[in-house]
Parts: structure tokens; C-alpha cells; sequence
């Protein structure tokens, strides 16, 4: 009886959390349908105005599109280096490997709006010009790690013996990572690219410094947030969020089809 | 312990020469060791650098000096009212944190069952949505007229209270934003207690207090030190949270640092305070990650 309230008192407490998680965003989604420039609650008059104007503007798409290169740029750079990267952390048992355990989790630990400044003065230092492409980097420098942690809890489930009986019954060494590696480690490497490409999408702090004259869709909002909001702000920051949520449930619906069909 | 910080990665021909001889795993390593020596240690060397560079000058590596040091450890400077927001903050955000997100753990782990993937990704997506949006959708519930206000004002109460713009609510913006960060490493940390140990000891008679203190606090330890470490840190280095839902009614650390790098031109003294910060930082964190076996966290065996 005890544990039954002590239960209810848990699943009570974590929904009131989901529900504070949430309510800011549904704030943002209902901002974007007022009718007039500044926003008030109850919203007396409900229009899609501002969702067409955001769509319509030329300036949001080149912002768009410089979002979605670089999300897609750190998405494939990413998982490649962080494939390795999980390998080493949890296939292999060499030397160095504790301390190296230890050194990829530095850049997670580390506050992103200082690693972004630092990576400024470093460009600056070697005379890079910072545009997109620096951007890149700087968000590799931190999702790689992380896309590394996620793909290593995949590889630590692997058995290795499987490998190994592939290079004995006479595969090349390419042969076993196309054959046995990789299909082994897909739904690792499925998760890492879906944070990879979602953890770009969303960075504010290391954009900020390193993307130089360009602007990124997290950058745009706070410069419109900070002087000249809108309700395009909301709308473009609703958009943002509906586009990450469908691109999760895709892409966990494809990783569930995928696996349900290796099962069969 | 800040020396293995700073522990060069395999970078030069030679040492790449001699990894090529090492086993699978160090090579496996190599791209993650460069990417990271040229885009985090690099960095650090350059701010490292600047940091003893001439006040308000660009001579990087040219000039020595520890004037930089000087201005910020001399007792007129109010460098350190900032840090020392930060670091209360950070720590008041640590300490909240661990009892909102615990029982949330607990819930993962041992109550919500089939429910559990789908709760867990519910905590993990809004880390795909920008802060500043997340932010500011707050600055629009709390706002005058806003969702907050309007609704209690419909309903015919005298509205809302006005608490943006105070650092109260910077504390709160804080402690939403970094909830995932303190989640998730402590449902790792719970799920490495043993559940047939808590029955044993609950057979033997022991009651719930003691088993938790005496079971499931020490082996879930690992996973709470990591989420308390990782939320203190990132916190320590949070800007957004003071300057959309706080209004800079305070200035922390990072936004001090921030101000020396674009208004006052000084990137000498923001990089003699990034210094401080990362040395704080990497020690602490190397501190702590000396202590924890991470095979046994993440692998489950």
C-alpha cells in the first residue's frame, strides 16, 4: 500500500515536470499565432500572418539553409570520427585508454560560451576569417565527444569474438568492418548521427563566436529577442522545434523498422 | 592535475608514427586526439597565450607581462562579484537539482517500466530546442499581460506576480535548462544498484530510510558526482539564463569575460579571466573523473 502511493506520488511529481518542461514552448507556439505585433494573453484575434511572413522571407530561408548545411556537415564529419572515436573507448583495451576515457569528456565539461570565445582567438590567432565552415569545427569539437558516448554504450553490448571469427574464416580487414562492425554498431551510429545533426540544429553558444558574418537559426532569435522582436520569433522558434520533433520521429521510427526487419 | 590537461595528443609526424605501431585502439583514437588537440587544447593554448599578452593589445605571444592577473585579482576590480554569483548560483542550481531530478531517476529506473524509453526521450528532446527559445518562451509566460498575468487576470485575480528580470529567476532559468544534464547521469548511476540487494536487505528487515542511505545512495554515487559536476560546470559557464530571463539584473562570470572580448576591446584581460575559469573548471573536473570508472557506468558490467 505504502509503495502504491509512494509510486503515484513519483509518476504525479515527474509529470508536473514534463509539464513545466514544456509550457515555455507552448507559450512560444501560441505567441506566434497572435494576431497583433505585441504579444498579450488571453490572444484576442488568432492568425497564421506571422508563420506565412517567416516563411516568405528570404533573409530567414539563407538562415535556414546555413542551419541546415552546417547541421548536416557536423552530422556526417561527426559520426565518422566518433565511430572510431566509440571503438577506441570501448572495443579496444590499450594503453592509453583510461586517460583518453577521461580527456574526450573535457570538452563536454567545459561551459560552451568560453570554448566558443577561445575558439575565436584561436582562428584569429592563425588568421582563419570565421564564416560557416568554422562553425563546423566548432560545433564538432563538442558533438563528437557526445556522439562518442552514445555510440560507445552500443559498442560495450558488442561481441567481439564476432569479429574475430570473421578474419578467421578469411575476411579482410575492410571486409569485417563492412560486414560484421558496422551492421553490429548501426543502431549506435543511427542514434549518434540523429544527436549530432539535432545537437547543431540547436547550438547557440559556440554559433555566437564562430560563425563570423553568418547566422545560424538560434543566433537570428536572440539578436531579434535582444532588439526588434517580432512574432516571427516565435514563429521561426516554433518551426525550429516542430522540425527537430519531426525529424526525431522519423528517425526513430525508421531505427524501429530497421531493426524489427533485422529481427524477421 | 591540470598537467593532463594540458598532455599534448598525438599530433607531431613521429608520434604518429609510433601510434601506427600501437595497437587498433590507439589508432582508433587518432582522429578524436586530433580533432580535439586542434580545436579544444589549440584554443586553450591561444587564450592561455593572450592572457599574458600587453592590456587592450592584440600581441599575442609577442609581449609578457602579468598585468592582466594583476587587474583581476586586485581588490578594486568587481571581477569576483561575478564569480561569485556564478558560482552560487551554480551551486544553489546543483542542490535543487538533485532533489527535483531524483525521484524522476528513481521513477525511470525502477516505476514507470514499459513507460520508461518514451519518458526519457520526453527529457532529452527539449535539448534539441535552442535555450534561448526555451528561454524566452518563458520571459512570455512570466511577462506583464503574458500567460501568466493574463490568465489569473482573466479569471479575475490582481494578476501575476513581477519576477523577471531578478536574479530569482535566473536561478530558475538555470535550473530548467540544465535538468537533462542531472537526469541522466543519475538514472545511469541508479541503475547500477542492484534491485535483488535492496529485496535482501528489505527481507532482512531493514527499513526504507536505512536502505537508502546505507544501499542506494553509495552505489548510485558515481552517477550523482558525475550529474552534480557536469550541471555545476555547465552552470558555472551559463550566460543565456542571466541575460534573457534575468535581464542582467546580475552580470556572471561568462558574461564579464564576454563584455572584456566585444564592448571594452580587451581581449588581454577576458582571456586572464577564461584562464581562471578554466583552470577552476579543469581541475574540479579532472578531480572528480580521476575517481569514477566509466567502463562500469556506461557498460553495465
Amino acid at each position: 500500500m505504502k509503495a502504491r502511493r509512494t509510486n503515484a506520488l513519483i509518476w504525479g511529481w515527474t509529470l508536473f515536470v514534463l509539464v513545466a518542461i514544456y509550457l515555455p514552448i507552448v507559450c512560444g507556439a501560441l505567441a506566434s499565432f497572435n494576431k497583433s505585433r505585441y504579444f498579450g494573453f488571453p490572444i484576442k484575434v488568432y492568425s497564421t500572418e506571422w508563420w506565412s511572413k517567416t516563411i516568405d522571407s528570404i533573409e530567414i530561408g539563407m538562415i535556414v539553409k546555413t542551419s541546415i548545411s552546417v547541421a548536416l556537415l557536423v552530422t556526417l564529419f561527426s559520426v565518422v570520427i566518433a565511430t572510431f572515436g566509440a571503438l577506441a573507448f570501448a572495443r579496444y583495451d590499450w594503453k592509453g585508454r583510461r586517460l583518453y576515457q577521461k580527456l574526450i569528456l573535457l570538452p563536454i565539461f567545459f561551459p560552451q560560451p568560453v570554448l566558443g570565445l577561445a575558439m575565436l582567438l584561436g582562428f584569429n590567432a592563425v588568421g582563419i576569417q570565421t564564416s560557416w565552415m568554422t562553425a563546423v569545427f566548432a560545433h564538432m569539437v563538442w558533438i563528437v565527444p557526445v556522439v562518442t558516448l552514445v555510440i560507445a554504450i552500443q559498442v560495450y553490448g558488442f561481441d567481439a569474438s564476432l569479429e574475430e571469427a570473421a578474419f578467421d574464416l578469411g575476411c579482410s580487414r575492410v571486409q569485417v568492418f563492412r560486414e560484421v562492425t558496422l551492421p553490429l554498431l548501426w543502431p549506435g551510429i543511427w542514434s549518434g548521427m540523429l544527436f549530432a545533426f539535432l545537437l547543431s540544429w540547436s547550438n547557440f553558444p559556440l554559433s555566437l563566436y564562430t560563425t563570423g558574418a553568418d547566422s545560424t537559426i538560434p543566433e537570428w532569435l536572440y539578436a531579434k529577442m535582444v532588439a526588434g522582436y517580432t512574432p516571427m520569433v516565435p514563429a521561426l522558434g516554433t518551426m525550429a522545434t516542430l522540425g527537430a520533433a519531426a525529424l526525431l520521429l522519423t528517425g526513430g521510427l525508421v531505427g524501429l523498422l530497421v531493426r524489427r526487419r533485422a529481427a524477421a | 592535475m591540470a598537467d593532463i590537461a594540458l598532455a599534448p595528443a598525438a599530433e607531431s609526424p613521429a608520434q604518429l608514427r609510433l601510434a601506427r605501431r600501437l595497437s587498433a585502439g590507439a589508432r582508433c583514437a587518432i582522429p578524436v586526439a586530433l580533432l580535439l588537440g586542434i580545436g579544444f587544447l589549440a584554443p586553450l593554448m591561444a587564450i592561455f597565450g593572450y592572457a599574458f599578452a600587453t592590456p587592450r593589445s592584440f600581441d599575442v605571444f609577442r609581449s609578457f607581462t602579468l598585468e592582466n592577473f594583476a587587474t583581476l585579482f586586485d581588490p578594486a576590480n568587481t571581477v569576483w562579484v561575478s564569480f561569485v554569483w556564478s558560482c552560487g548560483l551554480a551551486l544553489t542550481t546543483v542542490a535543487i537539482l538533485a532533489v527535483v531530478a531524483y525521484p524522476i531517476a528513481y521513477g525511470l529506473n525502477v516505476v514507470f517500466g514499459r513507460w520508461s524509453p518514451f519518458i526519457s526521450v520526453l527529457f532529452v528532446f527539449p535539448l534539441f530546442v535552442s535555450e534561448n527559445v526555451r528561454l524566452y518562451g518563458w520571459v512570455l509566460f512570466y511577462i506583464k499581460n503574458g500567460v501568466l498575468d493574463g490568465t489569473l487576470k482573466w479569471l479575475g485575480l490582481s494578476g501575476g506576480p513581477e519576477v523577471l528580470f531578478t536574479p530569482g529567476i535566473t536561478l530558475f532559468g538555470m535550473v530548467y535548462t540544465y535538468l537533462p544534464f542531472m537526469l541522466f547521469p543519475m538514472t545511469l548511476g541508479l541503475a547500477l544498484v542492484p534491485r535483488d540487494l535492496i529485496d535482501a536487505a528489505r527481507d532482512l528487515g531493514a527499513g526504507r530510510l536505512f536502505i537508502w542511505r546505507e544501499i542506494e545512495l553509495p552505489l548510485a554515487m558515481p552517477g550523482i558526482l558525475i550529474g552534480m559536476l557536469l550541471t555545476f560546470v555547465l552552470a558555472i559557464g551559463a550566460t543565456a539564463e542571466a541575460k534573457i530571463l534575468g535581464g542582467q539584473s546580475i552580470i556572471v562570470i561568462s558574461h564579464d569575460i564576454e563584455i572584456a572580448f566585444t564592448y571594452s576591446q580587451n581581449w588581454p584581460l577576458g582571456s586572464a579571466m577564461a584562464v581562471v575559469v578554466t583552470f577552476f573548471i579543469g581541475g574540479l573536473t579532472l578531480f572528480a573523473l580521476s575517481k569514477l570508472d566509466l567502463d562500469r557506468m556506461l557498460g553495465r558490467r
